[in-house]
């Protein structure tokens, strides 16, 4: 039954890794700017695409 | 065209005209008028917008369009004002990072509005290769940027920015401002006691239902130890400042909420430590824990920042880093404004802010002091006048002589009264703190004569009983009560474009008696004018001449007065004439017309009326003149009679006496009107006022600073937040004036919520007590008591706020 202190040990560390990780990203001001990032991530392919989401645009102004 | 003109124009009828969308530019979104510049099959307000768009589309950006419809704004075209970026020792001073021919910079810009700012700021290396990386911050409308020096400096990326119109927001503060880290103590703490929380109590849970079981028996003490573990940290670092606040209050011989709470968590802290070493008991830590855990909950509910709105301003935040002197010998030059001395001759360019009181050597003056006093209305002054701090010079450029230096100016010497070093929320004693000392010596009177009783019948329960009652009475329900109650206001009110510093003034403003305004830029509107006519009634024909006349002009007099003529005939002008702050002439055949200042016209000022005013002659015969009048806000004396009834009222006005009879008739009957208040005085009379009242000042100008800073709540109105208002404790968009009696009585009702719901946390304590006194508390009554008078606390004090918020809103 000494299989507990095993279980406790694994328990403790799993929760110590989250804990750590919650620290770790309050220290590199993750949670300073809770806004930006969401609309941030929506933009990653727009520069590639600019001239043939431009296209598409005049296409349906011109219908 | 001059774009800058238009623009000012522009902002200026913002408030009056419902733009019309077939019409608006394709670049800023604002009213096109008749001379929209055509481009790329688009239609654009000015040339500035059109350069804009061309710089955009020709670096492949165009997508800016896209994603929000006429996101932009109109440049600025001029750029000499940030000549002294070129001066090393400032740019050192404003840059956090400079190395090896990297530099990186945070700047505000106040612009910063959707995701196409966004975007476009975050893609600014397209626009110069200097550029490495910029990153938005949108809250704080701050971007932070890193760039390369050779062949770049900061003035080229300001300019750069300028050009695209997001100009940033370069004062004094940013030179003077430490470089301060963020405080996230609160969320390490928050982090610590939620995680020891939530294992404590996976580990006590065993012990709630089997007692004397085998195998528990043998592993418990491995399980307690543990807790105790995890409960360290709790007790010494995240609830250490309920320790400290509370050992502060007893040192100044206060009994605030923080010792209840301080003793609790003591008490539970040491007897759960003696029950698991002399194994009595598995202890208390799962109360413990969660004891902290929620009260550091309420207390990170009770903050909410509005990053971008500063509640801190002063003059700084307002006033240039360095302006030019000229020397006789050397030259131009940029200095420091703090280096600026009695004597000294500077250069105030257009757009430029006066930072010292001064003489006007030689220049067209049009000061416009709007920061200051509120008043929209630039004032015409010639050489020899004397010229205040905080104007900022529209039009040429201007030679002006130091009389005063920086923090000796008649504006700035205002930042010396004790008014400003005074912290109002120290002061004050909070709702909570004063039920909280009554609560303590009812617990501790409580504990002891329980304890007593105790002693007498079963001495072995004495200590067991006096440590229950305290751990039981801990007033975590009481506690969270006003944070959440408070911080829920605190997002109502926001939601309602009235921004409130803390929860701290939600309680002052629940306690005002006495309200006091001002009356330009806060009664008044900055951007509403009315202009009505005196003299010799203008024929149809001069009429027309004089909308002709005027549609070639962009001063905004011009523009305003332009809109309110009505001719609909466009004639052909044989001659135009402008003379920039003076006025304009135009000739059709033999009839002429000259309108501008008095002196234009060749016509004495009229001396009493401090109200600006355009001149009007025809064929060189004086006919009458434009007076233009600060419009009072719709529904003030609404407003007024609505709060008369539960308040005193007075008006401080820095003007003359003019406005007294229109005010007479919209206040409350004896009103105290009181004007040519300096800003010195009107802090004086909120001082005078405190010895019986307490008191609200809402004011809009840095002239009310003072005044702000003295009373127990100061609001500043603002016609756009994101610009500029002086420091205060909220800060309330215009157009919700009128509700400030409603957000007044709201507090109210905040107030009543709070004690209602101290009410019901008694209650709960009543029920613990009995548990508690009888000597019968097993750790699972305690551990389930607690967390539900806390959660329930919390679920009504959110319902009734909500409640409370909707009802705000039905009205408004």
């Amino acid at each position: 039954m000494s299989v507990i202190y095993v279980l406790l040990a694994i328990s403790i560390c799993v929760a110590l890794v989250f804990f750590a990780a919650f620290v770790l990203s309050v220290k590199k001001g993750q949670y300073d700017d809770a806004y930006t990032p969401s609309v941030r991530m929506l933009f990653e392919d727009e520069l590639v695409e600019t001239t043939s989401e431009k296209n598409n645009l005049n296409k349906s102004q011109t219908k | 065209m001059s774009c800058f003109g238009l623009c000012q124009y522009l902002t200026f009828v913002a408030g009056m005209k419902q733009v019309l969308v077939d019409k608006a530019c394709y670049h800023c979104g604002d009213d096109c008028a008749s001379d929209a510049v055509q481009f790329d099959g688009k239609q654009f307000c000015c040339h500035g917008c059109k350069t804009v768009y061309e710089i955009f589309t020709a670096n492949d950006l165009s997508y800016y369009y896209d994603i929000e419809k006429a996101a932009g704004k109109t440049p600025e075209e001029n750029f000499d004002k940030y000549e002294y970026l070129s001066n090393e020792n400032i740019v050192s001073k404003l840059v956090v990072f400079d190395e090896e021919n990297v530099q990186v910079v945070n700047l505000n810009i106040p612009h910063i509005h959707c995701s196409s700012c966004i975007w476009v700021l975050e893609n600014l290396k397209r626009l110069h290769p200097a550029v490495k990386t910029s990153q938005v911050d949108f809250p704080k409308k701050k971007v932070r940027i890193t760039y390369t020096t050779t062949d770049f400096s900061l003035k080229d990326l300001v300019v750069l920015l300028a050009r695209i119109g997001y100009e940033p927001h370069i004062s004094l503060e940013d030179y003077t401002k430490k470089k301060n880290r963020v405080d996230r103590s609160l969320l390490y703490k928050l982090g610590v006691a939620g995680f020891a929380f939530g294992n404590v109590m996976l580990l006590s849970f065993p012990e709630y239902f089997e007692v004397e079981e085998f195998w528990l028996e043998q592993y418990k003490h491995t399980f307690r130890w543990l807790m105790f573990a995890f409960s360290l940290p709790v007790v010494f670092y995240a609830a250490r400042d309920y320790f400290t606040t509370a050992f502060k209050g007893l040192r100044s011989k206060l009994l605030n909420i923080d010792v209840p709470i301080a003793l609790g968590i003591l008490t539970l802290f040491l007897r759960s430590t003696i029950d698991i070493i002399f194994d009595l008991g598995s202890g208390f830590f799962d109360s413990l824990t969660g004891l902290v855990f929620f009260l550091l909950v309420g207390r990170f509910f009770q903050q909410k920042t509005y990053g971008f709105l500063s509640f801190e301003r002063d003059y700084k935040s307002y006033f240039p880093i360095a302006v030019t002197k000229v020397d006789k010998n050397k030259g131009e030059e940029t200095i420091q404004i703090y280096e600026v001395k009695t004597g000294d001759r500077l250069l105030i360019r257009n757009q430029e802010i006066l930072p010292v009181d001064c003489v006007l050597i030689s220049g067209d003056a049009q000061i416009d002091y709007s920061f200051v006093t509120g008043e929209s209305q630039a004032v015409f002054k010639s050489s020899g006048d004397k010229l205040f701090a905080g104007g900022k010079q529209k039009g040429g450029l201007l030679e002006v002589e130091v009389l005063k230096s920086v923090s000796q100016s008649y504006l700035t010497q205002l930042w010396g009264n004790a008014a400003f070093s005074k912290n109002k929320a120290s002061h004050f004693q909070t709702i909570t703190d004063r039920i909280g000392k009554r609560f303590t010596i009812a617990v501790l009177t409580i504990a002891f004569v329980s304890a007593t009783f105790w002693l007498f019948t079963d001495a072995s329960k004495a200590m067991n009983v006096f440590t229950a009652v305290l751990i039981i009475a801990c007033p975590c329900a009481i506690a969270l009560a006003a944070p959440f109650t408070l911080g829920n206001m605190l997002r109502i009110f926001g939601k309602h474009q009235f921004y409130v510093k803390d929860t701290n003034t939600i309680e002052r403003l629940a306690q005002i008696e006495a309200a006091l305004f001002d009356k330009t830029g806060t009664l008044t509107s900055a951007a509403e004018n009315t202009i009505f006519y005196e003299g010799m009634e203008l024929n149809e024909q001069e009429v027309s001449l004089l909308k002709n006349t005027l549609r070639a002009s962009n001063h905004p007099l011009s523009r305003s007065l332009y809109n309110i003529l009505e001719s609909n005939e466009i004639e052909t002008l044989d001659a135009f004439e402008e003379e920039t702050g003076q006025g304009v002439q135009g000739r059709v055949d033999a009839h002429s017309i000259k309108a501008g200042s008095a002196k234009f016209i060749g016509q004495e000022p009229d001396v009493k009326s401090l109200d600006t005013s355009v001149y009007v002659s025809a064929n060189e015969n004086y006919k009458g003149r434009f007076v233009f009048k600060n419009k009072y806000r719709d529904g003030i004396s609404e407003l007024f009679d609505q709060m008369g009834i539960d308040y005193k009222l007075a008006v401080v006005s820095g003007d003359n006496e003019g406005e007294k009879e229109t005010l007479e008739t919209m206040l409350p009957f004896a009103t105290p009107l009181l004007f040519n208040q300096r800003p010195e005085d009107k802090l004086d009379f909120v001082n005078k006022l405190q010895a019986k009242n307490k008191v609200l000042m809402v004011g809009d100008g840095l002239n009310d600073a003072g005044a702000l800073a003295q009373s127990d709540v100061g609001i500043a109105i603002s016609e756009n937040i994101n610009v500029f208002s002086p420091a205060c404790d909220a800060i309330l968009d215009a157009s919700k004036l009128t509700q400030l009696g409603d957000f007044l009585k709201l507090s109210k009702q905040a107030m009543k919520v709070i004690k209602i719901s101290f009410l019901l946390s008694l209650c709960y304590n009543v029920i613990g007590l009995y548990f508690a006194i009888t000597g019968k508390l097993q750790p699972v009554v305690a551990a389930i008591l607690m967390p539900l008078s806390s959660i329930s606390i919390v679920v009504f004090t959110t319902l009734a706020s909500n409640f409370l918020g909707k009802r705000l809103r039905k009205r408004a």
